[in-house]
């Protein structure tokens, strides 16, 4: 049986592309390794607690932290979720259950372009729109900024989620007399919970690191929090401004909050890995 | 309980069949009483009633029949049905002998009878006897009583032979009550029958219990 | 006997569409009161469809249409301006595949018709359920255990919290689309069982695929067939002890011996 050549062809074949399916897997996890690894060997010898509950010094002085980037990166996610969240998950909503016609169909094309505009057009966009009329910066308009990303991600992943909820269970509370919106949010949208709560969460992830559209909106601010109209400190911002800055104490002070930027993405990676097992279960 | 409306349904069935069997004794009984009083009304009467013993029969199987098409019995259930279509066959087919002896009541007319009925109505009650005990072994699926009963056959078989000699003898002694003793010999002969037919009910009761079709004491008329 | 032979639903000259597609063409007969009314013919035939008509669930799939009169108790359910929610509460439906909402305990499956229905007599809830889960002969299997996941259940266990789940809303009516093709033969006629138990009570209309099933469990049977065109129509309509004994139709005998179909 062996000695049959279109069977020897094929064994090769076979291990050739196996061989080809490791390797590709090792570079995309080499890579991963690699950047994830470089940051954290880098930035956890600056990272201490004094990185989170001081401010930054003056230039020279050693120490300080960056107690009021990471306390402006909360705020602008925090007014992101507001603005973002429920016009998101309502959109999602619309799509799947009421998206079948020809509105349906160019809410979805606009929000893939929308997922696809590059993140520093959006700043660029919300500048015009908010930040010149405001005639300031402001970190509302770099929630708007961030907001306006996380919008298609979240109201796709909500229509795809709910799009999996079986019919029957739309159908089976219809057949009991329970109106439409109804069905929709106690019975649709809690089934759907688990991946609008990982869409959602991943979003966040996302938008946390975004640095480019905050440059025209939210532009940064040496001093703490001072109000939803003025600028704001943002984590990104801080750590462009230190990267490309001839500094050594900054350098080391950037890799700590790429350190603390990282350590973000994978703790809320963590957490939707756990949430969705409980929840599955 | 699974199945509640087929065991409702059989048992409904077989209730019909015992109420059936109930007829048919009567009617024997009563063709037996007619014949000794010479009651030439009460023989109309059962010839009249033998229809709605017919129609009684052919009520039951279209149930069974429609218990099967709906119910698909299978088992110790089918078997159950399968019997008692055979057993009503058989009762109807007895309810038929009864009939006939009213109808020989009616030949005879109101001319004397020959000799006074002793074994005759004997016959007749160790059938209907036998008929009640092997429609009651039915009900329990009791194959030792089924197997005795048909044993039994055997003296009605010997009450048959009796009777047949002494109708002959007398016969013999007086050619002129040729025809009246004839008519007495059919009267026993029908007994006879209805007693062989018991003795199919009885095979039916041990192929309900036990799936074996076995041919009981084969009679020998 | 006397009051079941009333009429319950009547179906006079029933079309349905999916798109341009029809599904069912001219359906007219009679639903009897508190009997068990059995749906059969091949797949495709409309049989689904047909029921779906009867609590207005057809038109819940997009590009559908229905034509002609269905009357429950007398009321024209398309006449304009009356709501489908309400015929649903009147007329319940079983799926074929146990469907419980999986986000939900048992108790909330059961009570869900009542609750998001906006029904809710919070005094009596807990009353209710008890009620409709022994009319579903499956309260002494979760009587400990209603803070349970629905999906928790055996495929049996959830179709019976499924039916709970319906009459929990008390309706008339009770459709039942194939109610026991995803369970195996026990279970099924257990739920059989159960179906004679309901139809003291419910109206109750079960399409089947199994030709022993509809026997075994209906009063009345309909026969739906379809033509080269796949349009579903009524061949042959009346008690099912008739159907399966002496059919009026031929193409009712080839169906139920088997013989094509």
């Amino acid at each position: 049986m062996n000695n049959r050549p279109s069977y020897l062809r094929r064994k090769i074949t076979n291990y050739t592309m196996m061989g080809l399916c490791g390797l590709a897997t090792v570079i995309a996890i080499g890579v991963l390794l690699l950047v994830v690894g470089y940051t954290l060997a880098n930035g956890i010898s600056f990272f201490n607690l004094e990185f989170v509950t001081q401010t930054a010094r003056p230039l020279g002085e050693p120490g300080g932290g960056m107690r009021n980037e990471i306390l402006g990166t909360m705020v602008l996610v925090g007014l992101a979720t507001l603005f973002g969240l429920p016009v998101s998950l309502l959109a999602g909503a619309y799509l799947s259950e009421f998206g079948g016609g020809r509105v349906g169909t160019a809410v979805r094309l606009v929000a893939d372009v929308l997922a696809g505009v590059p993140s520093v057009v959006i700043g660029i966009f919300v500048y015009v729109l908010v930040v010149v009329p405001m005639g300031t910066f402001s970190a509302l308009s770099g929630g708007i900024a961030l907001a306006i990303i996380m919008l298609p991600v979240i109201a796709r992943t909500t229509e795809e989620m709910m799009k999996l909820v079986p019919t029957t269970h739309r159908e089976a509370a219809l057949a009991l007399g329970i109106r439409r919106w109804r069905t929709i949010v106690s019975v649709v949208m809690p089934g759907a919970l688990v991946g609008i709560v990982t869409g959602s969460m991943l979003a966040l992830a996302r938008i946390a690191g975004e640095t480019a559209p905050l440059i025209f909106t939210a532009l940064g601010n040496r001093f703490g929090f001072s109000g939803l109209n003025q600028p704001i400190a943002a984590l990104p911002i801080q750590i462009w401004r230190y990267a490309v800055s001839p500094y050594n104490t900054w350098h080391e002070q950037a890799w700590a909050a790429s350190f603390l930027l990282v350590m973000l993405v994978l703790i809320i990676s963590v957490l939707v890995r756990w949430f969705t097992s409980r929840l599955n279960h | 309980m699974t199945r509640a409306l087929l065991e409702k349904q059989l048992q409904e069935i077989q209730d019909e069949v015992l109420e059936l069997g109930g007829m048919v004794e009567r009617a024997i009984l009563g063709s037996i009483e007619t014949l000794k009083k010479q009651d030439l009304e009460m023989a109309q009467l059962i010839i009249t009633e033998d229809v709605a013993i017919n129609q009684k029969r052919f009520h039951i199987e279209e149930r069974c029949i429609q218990l099967m098409a709906t119910q698909q019995p299978v088992a110790s259930d089918l078997r159950q049905i399968v019997a008692m279509i055979h057993i009503i066959v058989d009762l109807e087919r007895m309810a038929d002998h009864a009939e006939g002896i009213a109808k020989i009541t009616l030949l005879i007319g109101k001319e004397p009878l020959i000799k006074p009925l002793i074994d005759i109505p004997r016959m007749a009650q160790k059938g209907v006897e036998m008929l009640r005990r092997s429609l009651e072994a039915f009900t329990q699926r009791n194959v030792e009583a089924a197997k005795g009963i048909s044993e039994e056959d055997d003296e009605v078989d010997a009450l048959y032979d009796q009777v047949y000699r002494e109708l002959l003898v007398l016969m013999l002694q007086d050619p002129r009550i040729i025809q009246r003793a004839t008519y007495l010999i059919w009267v026993a002969h029908n007994l006879e029958r209805i007693a062989d037919r018991v003795t199919n009910i009885c095979e039916r009761v041990v192929f309900t219990a036990t799936g074996h079709m076995v041919e009981m004491n084969v009679s020998k008329y | 006997m006397e009051d079941g032979q009333d009429a319950k639903i009547v179906v006079d000259g029933l079309n349905a569409w999916y798109g341009s597609v029809q599904a069912l063409r001219d359906v007219s007969l009679t639903i009897l009161d508190r009997k068990v009314t059995a749906v059969i013919g091949p797949s495709g035939c409309g049989k689904s469809t047909f029921i779906r008509c009867l609590n207005r669930m057809h038109e819940v799939a997009p590009h559908t249409r229905v034509q002609g009169k269905v009357t429950l108790d007398g009321q024209d359910i398309y006449a304009p301006g009356v709501d489908p929610v309400t015929i649903r509460r009147r007329v319940g439906m079983v799926f074929q595949r146990p469907n419980p909402f999986p986000t939900m305990s048992i108790f909330d499956n059961v009570a869900a018709g009542l609750k998001l229905g906006g029904l809710a007599p919070k005094a009596y809830l807990a009353d209710i359920v008890e009620k409709a889960l022994r009319q579903a002969a499956l309260w002494d299997e979760v009587k400990y255990m209603l803070k349970r996941n629905g999906t928790a259940l055996s495929g049996g266990q959830q179709q019976r919290l499924c039916i709970a789940r319906a009459l929990a809303v008390e309706p008339e009516v009770l459709l039942m689309d194939e109610p026991c093709s995803a369970l195996d033969p026990i279970t099924t006629l257990a739920i059989e069982e159960l179906l004679q138990e309901l139809s003291r009570e419910y109206t109750i209309i079960i399409v089947t695929h199994n030709m022993q099933q509809a026997a075994r469990v209906s009063d009345k049977a309909a026969f739906l067939f379809m033509g080269e065109d796949r349009t579903g129509f009524l061949v042959e309509y009346g008690d099912t002890k008739e159907i399966f004994t002496n059919p009026k139709d031929p193409r009712t005998e080839g169906y139920i011996t088997g013989r094509f179909g």
